[in-house]
């Protein structure tokens, strides 16, 4: 049985952790919400780069003289996987998932005799890849504190380069998906080669703009080469996005669960001083009385 | 005699930056400059690095962009920038830093530079440095 003083010393402990842990949600529903608004910032601007694109390949006559670097198929020799997690942890499994997921498509890459570079972006799948044999080619560090578009332009046109010099014949990404404040999902997605952008693989379709005279400067085709790589800046920073939020919706579902855990713990704690206290107040009386009799 | 006016958007992947009428709108494309007036036909093209003017009933503003994509329909005209900076928002400290970060990087020729990256961002720079001194 532990004496009083201890458990009281292991309350006050939990109660100074609970304390902490919930401030630390406080902080991660505040940055939440920040990174839910730039989700919803960006929407209107990938909405409308959507329908623009859309409309451009649709009216492209001839889909197979659109040649790009980034639509070009190659056989699989070398594949590039962008791991995306957090820069810090106590988010629950957020770092943990990214990593599982990372590595088994590493092995199953492996297993087919298909090289792999990695790209790490946040420092938790950096520390983890760096002391393994895997061939780390990029670190992204501490992009998250202050996340900016130029991250990713910076990232999606590092993998370009690699794709079009033909360094690697595949780029994936492995992220958290923000699918809302309590459920992230972990995604695997192909950047590149871009999939055939038909109408139909772009979602929200809006309304169609048949206008008859509509100008295009210089041509239709070479419009489209141009928007390419910025389709793909687009969907870096969704991915970006997504993972952020997705990292500060994990940490606040953790550290509430933390709070909890240690309130639990020390309602159990509470019972026990009190039990203890009682014995020792028993004890003292009984000491008293048996010395009383004793000496009357 | 007062110019008519049309809806204006400007945008990038981080916020909004502009929406209002406006008379006229200048920007950098990748044909040359051009104008955009009320009742223009629509229109679609690629931006390059340059400046913008933005000219609505009394006032000009200018900002810098590093390219994007600009589309004129009848119910209005439409900027998506990859970024954007009104003149007034400028930082010249650090576009100058950014300045000689990219001609030192031209500079030094070492294996493994991206020289069309560190061009790229001495043209953006270089834009930037133009506006913020007018």
């Amino acid at each position: 049985m532990e004496t009083l003083r201890e458990i009281r010393r292991r309350i006050a402990s939990i109660t100074k952790i609970s304390q902490v842990t919930d401030a630390m949600r406080m902080v991660a529903t505040a940055k939440l919400r920040r990174a839910q608004q730039a989700i919803e910032a960006n929407r209107p601007y990938a909405n409308r780069f959507n329908r623009i694109l859309t409309q451009l390949v649709s009216v492209l006559e001839d889909e197979s003289a659109i040649s790009h670097p980034l639509l070009e198929t190659r056989s699989l020799q070398k594949v590039c996987v962008v791991a995306v997690s957090a820069d810090r942890g106590l988010c629950g499994s957020f770092n943990a998932n990214t990593i599982r997921t990372t590595s088994q498509r590493i092995q199953h890459y492996q297993q087919q005799k298909v090289e792999v570079d990695l790209i790490c972006v946040g420092r938790r799948v950096a520390d983890f890849f760096r002391r393994r044999e895997t061939n780390v080619m990029a670190e992204y560090i501490n992009i998250f504190n202050q996340l900016g578009f130029e991250t990713a332009t910076a990232l999606s046109s590092q993998i370009s380069e690699m794709y079009s010099s033909a360094k690697v014949d595949l780029v994936e990404i492995i992220y958290n998906d923000f699918r809302s404040a309590i459920l992230q999902v972990v995604q695997t997605e192909q950047l590149l080669p871009l999939d055939e952008i038909s109408a139909e693989s772009l979602a929200e379709p809006t309304e169609p703009t048949t206008v008859l005279e509509y100008l295009y400067e210089p041509t239709q085709g070479e419009i489209l080469q141009q928007i390419l790589p910025k389709h793909l800046n687009a969907q870096m920073w969704k991915v970006l996005l997504d993972s952020n939020a997705a990292e500060h919706a994990a940490r606040m579902t953790a550290m509430e669960n933390a709070t909890q855990n240690a309130k639990d713990l020390i309602e159990e704690m509470v019972l026990q001083r009190n039990r203890a206290r009682q014995t020792m107040i028993t004890k003292e009386v009984a000491e008293i009385v048996s010395g009383a009799e004793a000496s009357g | 005699m007062a110019d008519k006016a049309f809806l204006l958007e400007i945008r990038t992947p981080e916020r909004l930056i502009f929406d209002d009428e406006v008379t006229s709108v200048r920007a950098p494309g990748n044909q040359g400059n051009f104008q955009v007036l009320a009742g223009h036909i629509p229109f679609l093209t690629v931006l390059e690095p340059g400046i913008i003017i933005v000219r609505s009933e009394n006032t000009d503003r200018s900002m810098a962009t590093s390219g994007g994509l600009f589309e004129v329909l009848p119910g209005g005209t439409t900027a998506l920038l990859d970024t954007a900076e009104w003149s007034d928002e400028i930082d010249l400290k650090r576009v100058e830093s950014a300045r000689e970060r990219a001609i030192n990087r031209l500079a030094s020729r070492d294996e493994g530079i991206d020289i069309s990256r560190a061009e790229a961002a001495l043209r953006r720079a270089l834009v930037r440095l133009k506006i913020a001194s007018r």
